[in-house]
């Protein structure tokens, strides 16, 4: 069984009397593990995927099904949960709270999800270790270099074991080098296990993924795959990678 | 997420706005200290009155006067008796709710007289040794004169410092406290002997100024002719009473009655007829019964004429406890406005601080904060913004009591008490709880997706 899935999901809003279909009967599966990647011009509505996908808005029609849990009618508490236990975030603007320390950062979804101080910290910490910033704990955000900052949102993405990780263009406010690491890191963390997808409107970072769905006015424009999204594996080379493209196991 | 969590959160983010939260608190500061030290201003005025109408004799105390007789009694009037010792034996043996009786007889136009010095005192009567307690009088040199001197009509007598200032000196001005024990003075003619001085009775707030005077050292002499400054200042009610009761002279009951019995128009022997009978009842919270009581005793004596009224001292109590009661109003109105206006200080910097964390908003319900959560955290940050006013406010209040005191030294000590200080304490975690609900409603509202797009 997939990890996420969409059926006709549509997300419609209306402006006066013109009705704009941000989504338009959109189904697409993602399953546990895959590294993929939502691509499409501004306006096509892939941010509006995501933050559907993301449990950060309701659909307008369509059912959703997110590790076995029916989402598109749930309340906004329920939401506020699963965002919390299910999904990671990983934000353009890297959204981290320049008022606390990066440890604090990190250690905020844990508050919401009401873990104890100590358990907080630990797995924090190692958190942290896993982007390598364990050095960097006690520092505040604005101390920190863009990548790092990027690779602390990451680690309070992944701290709480999040089934999916969403990333918001996190590359779009990193030079080409440190986005690159970024991306490694991401490639990485695939490897591992994570399931994560990439929103981009930029098409050589959606071809590190495995897997591209592209967007275009609402719907899924290319879908090549035998199932519902496309999937062409055999397309996959990791740009200007230092030789890690074979080390990128097939997710299926 | 725990509820010390959010605290901390909140004092942290106090914190970071040190000054902001500052002048956010003042308002309430003001608020809670204002409300606290009017309190205590009233608490002062009302011991001040509180001290006045125990001076009288307390709320326990009841007059008897004679009265008018009533309309429909006219064609009994030769029957009337007036008020008269009859009436004291009578109540002493039949009305148990009845404490302590003394009977007074007064004379006209007392003067009392000595080496060219008058004097006309206030109260000049012939009593009973029970005036002592009835009256809350105490006696600070020589006796109360005893049943053998009023067995024996002797010419003795009774004086309130005020006669003695009149007639030997005020120790204010010679600087010595003169005792004219064993001196004879000229009372309506006759000679009696002083056997015996009340303590000088004054407020907290005479013996205030007193001092205030003593400190200041001698007045700066008057120039031009002597004379006598007119108006009397600030004669309160209070210092009022004190005042009358110092100009008090005292004789046997019978040394009236067989001296000046003419003068006082008392003169049908055998039954002296007095001008007025006070008696002090068992019980305050009695009154009414003990009132029936000794009005079916009168009603006896006075074969039914009811040729007497009841004076109590509750319309006084009344009138303290209907000032205090404005005093409170007026004061805890303005003290709460203020408050209230602290509390809109509150939600002012609480909807800017919102406003500007708009983005951190999103984040957070990004990550999973629940609405309720965000609610709560807005709500505790406003709270503690106004539970660490109220704090701060009840230590101000002590500075600006002091402030008041010392802008005003001759008045009322002010008196701050506990209850003040509790009620103003919660009345501004109230304000603080309810400048931040509406905050705290918007910040929950927000939409995660264009809080996170906020810029």
């Amino acid at each position: 069984m997939a990890l996420v899935e969409l059926r006709n999901v549509s997300k419609i809003y209306t402006v006066g009397d013109e009705e704009i279909r941000a989504l338009d009967d959109v189904s697409l599966d993602i399953g546990p593990g895959e590294f993929i990647s939502i691509i499409g011009p501004s306006g096509s509505g892939k941010s509006t995927l995501m933050h559907i996908l993301g449990c950060l808005d309701t659909p307008t029609k369509g059912t959703i099904c997110l590790d076995g849990t029916m989402i598109h009618n749930a309340t906004t508490r329920q939401l506020a949960a699963i965002r919390n236990q299910k999904i990671g975030f990983v934000f353009q603007f890297f959204n981290l709270l320049p008022k606390l320390s990066v440890l604090q950062n990190v250690e905020l979804p844990m508050v919401y999800a009401g873990a104890s101080a100590s358990e907080r910290r630990e797995r924090a910490m190692a958190a942290l270790k896993l982007v390598d910033l364990e050095n960097r704990s006690r520092h505040r955000p604005m101390q920190l270099s863009g990548g790092q900052q990027q690779r602390a949102a990451i680690a309070r993405a992944l701290v709480n074991n999040p089934r999916i990780v969403f990333a918001d263009e996190p590359t779009g406010n990193l030079d080409s080098h440190t986005g690159e690491a970024i991306l490694n890191l991401f490639h990485k963390l695939s490897t591992e296990g994570h399931t994560i997808a990439l929103v981009t409107h930029d098409p050589e970072i959606a071809a590190v993924t495995p897997r591209r769905i592209e967007i275009r006015d609402g719907k899924i424009a290319q879908n090549i795959d035998a199932r519902l999204a496309g999937l062409d594996r055999t397309a996959f080379t990791l740009p200007k990678a230092e030789g890690s493209a074979a080390a990128v196991p097939d997710p299926a | 997420m725990n509820f010390s969590t959010t605290i901390l959160i909140g004092f942290k983010e106090i914190w970071a706005h040190k000054f902001r939260s500052l002048l956010t608190m003042l308002g309430i500061i003001l608020g809670v200290s204002s409300l606290v030290a009017m309190s205590a201003m009233v608490k002062g005025m009302e011991n001040g009155m509180k001290e006045a109408l125990i001076a009288i004799g307390g709320l326990e105390k009841i007059s008897v006067e004679p009265q008018a007789i009533p309309v429909y009694q006219k064609h009994l009037a030769d029957q009337a008796t007036g008020v008269t010792m009859n009436d004291v034996y009578a109540l002493q043996k039949s009305a148990p709710l009845v404490r302590l009786i003394q009977p007074t007889m007064g004379m006209r136009q007392p003067t009392i007289t000595r080496a060219g010095k008058s004097f006309n005192p206030w109260i000049c009567v012939g009593t009973w040794p029970s005036a002592l307690q009835m009256n809350e009088h105490v006696i600070r040199y020589g006796r109360m004169f005893n049943d053998i001197d009023d067995e024996q009509a002797r010419n003795v007598c009774v004086i309130g410092t005020a006669v003695r200032d009149a007639l030997f000196g005020d120790p204010e001005e010679t600087g010595r406290e003169i005792v004219p024990l064993g001196e004879h003075v000229n009372i309506n003619g006759r000679l009696f002997t002083i056997i015996g001085m009340f303590e000088h009775y004054e407020g907290e707030l005479e013996k205030k100024k007193r001092m205030l005077a003593r400190e200041a050292g001698p007045a700066p002499a008057a120039t031009g002719p002597t004379r006598r400054r007119g108006g009397g200042g600030n004669n309160r009610r209070g210092s009022f009473v004190f005042m009358l009761k110092n100009a008090t002279v005292y004789m046997p009951l019978n040394t009236m009655w067989v001296k000046f019995r003419a003068s006082a128009g008392t003169n049908n022997i055998p039954d002296p007829r007095l001008t007025l009978l006070n008696f002090k009842i068992a019980d305050v919270e009695k009154m009414d019964p003990a009132l029936q009581q000794a009005r079916n005793v009168l009603m006896q004596t006075h074969k039914g004429v009811e040729d007497f009224s009841f004076r109590t001292q509750e319309s006084w109590a009344e009138n303290i406890t209907t000032s205090i009661r404005n005093a409170r109003m007026s004061g805890g109105i303005i003290a709460a406005i203020s408050l209230i206006v602290g509390g809109i200080g509150i939600m002012n910097i609480m909807f800017a601080s919102i406003t500007e964390r708009i983005r951190e908003i999103g984040i957070r319900k990004a990550i999973g904060a629940t609405n309720i959560a965000v609610f709560v955290q807005i709500l505790v940050e406003s709270l503690v913004i106004a539970l660490l006013g109220g704090v701060a406010g009840l230590f101000t209040s002590f500075g600006l009591v002091r402030i008041l005191v010392a802008l005003s030294p001759g008045d009322n000590a002010p008196q701050i008490t506990a209850f003040s200080m509790l009620i103003a304490f919660v009345f501004s975690a109230g304000v603080g709880v309810l400048a931040g609900i509406l905050p705290a409603i918007k910040a929950a509202r927000l939409d995660p997706i264009s809080a996170l797009r906020y810029e």
